[in-house]
């Protein structure tokens, strides 16, 4: 799973049926020191997460086992909201 | 599957119900030669994994089943922690 930070909202009208009640949030993906890694994504919050908040993102076919997403088009989660990332320095 | 080092921990109370109860770790892939090699990643544990120990990790859909029949959101989970590990890629084509 990827540690993200919430950066923006994607708001679409016409879009497949099953994302009507999904909310979607833009985030950028970060590294174990919480800096920016990688392009940024799409992902659907099922957690409540808010603006700014770091996240945990799970990607691909597992995104689905996630909330209530099982016939969702979807292949990108939140699934928490990080409150602290402890590292040992090797 | 890939080897890698516990480098840390994440703690999240607020996630969802599939992850209550579960440790998540900072992972660092390895190379067989033991150095880091690619970007770390979280991963859920499913063996009792401590930090600084070196394990095997699964990624993709496959990451939920260690914890089947409960549906646990995860696309990276350790599996095994590694005591020792040989590897000879000197050997010619045979």
């Amino acid at each position: 799973m990827l540690l993200a930070r919430i950066i923006g909202t994607v708001v679409a009208t016409q879009k497949d049926e099953r994302l009507v009640s999904s909310k979607l949030l833009v985030v950028q993906p970060l590294d174990a020191h919480r800096a920016a890694r990688g392009g940024q994504l799409v992902a659907v919050d099922t957690v409540d997460a808010g603006f700014g908040e770091t996240v945990l993102i799970v990607s691909g076919s597992s995104a689905r086992l996630a909330g209530q997403l099982q016939e969702t088009p979807v292949d990108a989660a939140i699934v928490g909201i990080v409150d602290t990332v402890e590292l040992t320095e090797h | 599957m890939q080897l890698a080092r516990v480098a840390g921990t994440v703690v999240a109370t607020r996630k969802d119900p599939g992850l209550h109860g579960l440790k998540l770790l900072v992972l660092q892939p390895l190379a067989p030669d033991g150095a880091a090699a690619g970007a770390s990643l979280v991963g859920v544990d499913s063996i009792g994994a401590g930090v600084g120990e070196t394990v095997f990790i699964v990624r993709g859909r496959e990451a939920s089943f260690p914890f089947l029949p409960r549906q646990v959101p995860t696309d990276a989970a350790v599996v095994a922690s590694v005591d020792s590990w040989f590897v000879d890629d000197t050997a010619p084509e045979s």
